[in-house]
């Protein structure tokens, strides 16, 4: 194995996506400046992979992401030790792994960058799941910093003008909070630069994901699940916009030059769920060995789902609207119609769902939507079980078998 | 041509040798701790017992969760493709597989010409399992053989209500100590394992006829209980154990396959 490191494959070398580098001095650049707020007199928040980050922008505080944070613990194979540490002191291994390895990480300063700087405040928003709101009362209480809730209603047909005002209420009701929090007025100039920016980049983000609409694939969903952290920490800056112009750049280079992620691409799949950050290269690996490419997810794609509802003019208001409508905050009914324009455009042969033993609300229904999916669209459906941040939860002989058994049937329908 | 399948389970070992439509002759043994020996023993065993060169053999398809392990194999193939292809050969018109193996147990829903429509397999627990039995039947004191047989004599099965194969060893302990008779808790277990399957089955659905293979199909209460719990009838051959090995060497025939 040692061996096979040091040698460079020409070929394998192609295919890398330069951006890559960029991406990895950005999101670095981005952590020491989170990691010197106290110096740099900045306030720091913890917010939601969900919750409204423009505002935080738009009043300079840096936004952390105790999600991205589990992500990094995830694929740096240590969640299973801080899992461990969150139950040690008395947390289920039931709970969501981000949970746990978040608390593990703060209570040890462990984890691959030594821990998150401490909060100023926290943001929480439920468009994701209701662990946050017991997730971020507890860190709040061990920061002891205050904590803003923005309570985004499930939406199970449709978003009722009452439900949108509930949530534009809370707009204001959180700069207002922000405002209290950091000593300072809304710049709304500013915040309606930011809102611009934010749309920009989530407009660039669908294009970067709709690039894999070509065959073959320029990148598959394991790269997209690399390339999603600045749309999630940081949108609504400039150096997200810049970043995936550059990276769109590249990908339609790749097109025009027919380089694919996957060599020889022969079949196109969706996966669903988060990605199992921990087993990301031997996956990525084991489809490609059946020619599969991973074209697209629901999961990176639910930072540009909501674009169609946000008017860059008037962002503020729009958000009421776009931040409860995010996939996983909507009836199975709404997302199977994502679902499935997303196994049309794609043009895919497959669809493979993690039932991840974490997320609950991405989860629950997945079974229903199998069914759906193969009877509309007769295609076929994978479910694994596994979990996004425990390495305890995953097995690895088992997995391998569901996977070659579903490239088998692929090929036999062929 | 003759082919051979080799069947490295979680628990057996199984190989068999097929020359068009006849099976020249089929073996278990137990997998033990090292797969690649297990299968160059029984299939050294196998062409022992049936009197042939091993270059008589064409070609060589494995399967299991050893499968990768098998390295004199032309090629490793899962067994759902191979449990679907084994029970197609043994009956053509079959379109549900109930296999239940050590580790795994698992439904294939079969398409015209013995392609795979749908599968589903148990998540990552060994509860309704050939382990699973194993378990119970050494706390029991019966052996696996025996389950079957004993379980038909139940009139009234004990409620087994855990699903996790080690509380309801705990479960059944306690049941054998208020004294409730074996064969009613033989019957709970064959019902809770039942049930499980029936779910497990419903997410693909099942349309008759079926076939149950693996090595538990060799206990007709279990049988039973799945035939009531699903309202079908099952079949079983007397191939059940060594259907993935027959589905290897059909395959390995080229059987099926679309060129």
């Amino acid at each position: 194995m040692a061996d096979e490191k040091k040698t460079v494959d020409p070929e394998k070398e192609k295919r890398k996506i330069k951006s890559v580098r960029r991406m990895k001095e950005i999101m670095t650049a981005y952590y020491i400046d989170a990691k010197n707020a106290g110096k740099s007199g900045r306030k720091v928040a913890w917010i939601t992979s969900g919750g409204p980050v423009e505002p935080l922008i738009a009043m300079d505080v840096i936004p952390v992401y105790p999600e991205n944070h589990g992500a990094m613990i995830g694929a740096s194979k240590m969640g299973a030790v801080l899992c461990a540490k969150a139950e040690e002191t008395g947390y289920s291994r039931d709970l969501c792994s981000y949970a746990r390895s978040d608390i593990g990480a703060s209570l040890t300063n462990g984890g691959p960058i030594g821990g998150l700087p401490a909060p100023d405040f926290l943001v929480c928003c439920n468009n994701i799941c209701g662990t946050v709101l017991k997730w971020y009362e507890v860190q709040a209480r061990k920061y002891n910093v205050p904590l803003f809730f923005f309570d985004t209603p499930f939406i199970h047909t449709d978003f009722t003008e009452d439900a949108r005002k509930y949530v534009r209420t809370q707009v204001d009701e959180y700069i207002g909070f922000l405002e209290q929090a950091c000593g300072r007025k809304m710049d709304y100039g500013r915040m309606e630069e930011v809102g611009r920016l934010s749309v920009k980049a989530q407009r660039l983000w669908r294009d970067v994901l709709e690039t894999c609409a070509h065959s073959p694939a320029p990148m598959t969903a394991f790269d997209a699940f690399f390339h999603l952290a600045l749309i999630v920490t940081l949108r609504g800056t400039r150096v997200v916009v810049d970043y995936y112009t550059e990276l769109l750049a590249e990908l339609r280079d790749r097109i025009a030059r027919g380089i694919s992620m996957v060599p020889d691409e022969k079949y196109r799949l969706i996966w669903d769920n988060l990605p199992v950050w921990y087993k990301t290269k031997w996956l990525s690996d084991k489809f490609a060995e059946h020619h599969a490419c991973l074209v697209a997810d629901t999961y990176c794609s639910a930072w540009s789902g909501v674009l169609d509802l946000i008017d860059e003019n008037n962002f503020l208001e729009s958000m009421a609207t776009a931040y409860p409508s995010i996939y996983i905050n909507v009836s199975i009914d709404r997302m199977f119609v994502i679902l499935k324009n997303m196994l049309v455009k794609y043009r895919a042969d497959g669809l493979v769902m993690h039932s991840n033993r974490s997320c609950k609300p991405y989860s629950l229904g997945q079974y229903d939507l199998q069914k759906m999916v193969m009877k509309e669209l007769g295609i076929p459906v994978l479910i694994i079980e596994a979990d996004m941040v425990d390495e305890r939860s995953f097995s690895e002989s088992q997995i391998e078998t569901r996977i070659d058994a579903f490239m088998e049937v692929l090929k036999q329908g062929r | 041509m003759i082919t051979a399948g080799i069947d490295i389970g979680s628990i057996t070992a199984k190989a068999l040798a097929l020359s068009g439509n006849e099976i020249l002759g089929s073996r278990v043994a137990f997998t033990g701790y090292n797969p690649e020996q297990a299968a160059a023993d029984i299939f050294g065993a196998l062409l022992a017992e049936i009197g042939i060169e091993r270059a008589s053999i064409g070609a060589v398809v494995s399967t299991g969760y050893g499968r990768n392990a098998v390295r004199f194999a032309d090629r490793a193939i899962t067994e759902i493709i191979c449990h679907a292809a084994g029970a197609y050969f043994q009956d053509p018109s079959v379109r549900t597989v109930i296999d239940i193996g050590g580790q795994d147990s698992k439904i294939i829903s079969i398409a015209d010409g013995g392609r795979v429509r749908d599968f589903a397999m148990n998540d990552k627990c060994a509860a309704g399992t050939g382990r699973f039995l194993e378990v119970m039947s050494r706390a029991m004191e019966v052996p696996l053989d025996s389950f079957g047989e004993m379980s038909r004599r139940s009139k009234s099965p004990a409620p087994i209500s855990n699903t996790c194969t080690v509380f309801a060893e705990s479960e059944v302990i306690s049941l054998i100590s208020k004294g409730v008779q074996r064969q009613d808790i033989l019957a709970g277990l064959h019902e809770s394992i039942a049930s499980r399957i029936a779910s497990m089955a419903a997410r693909i659905g099942v349309a008759a006829p079926v076939m149950m293979t693996g090595g538990v199909a060799k206990n007709g209460g279990l049988v039973d209980a799945l035939e009531r719990c699903l309202s079908v009838e099952i079949s079983v051959t007397p191939n059940a154990q060594v259907n993935g090995a027959l589905g290897a060497a059909v395959l390995a025939a080229g059987g099926l396959e679309k060129k």
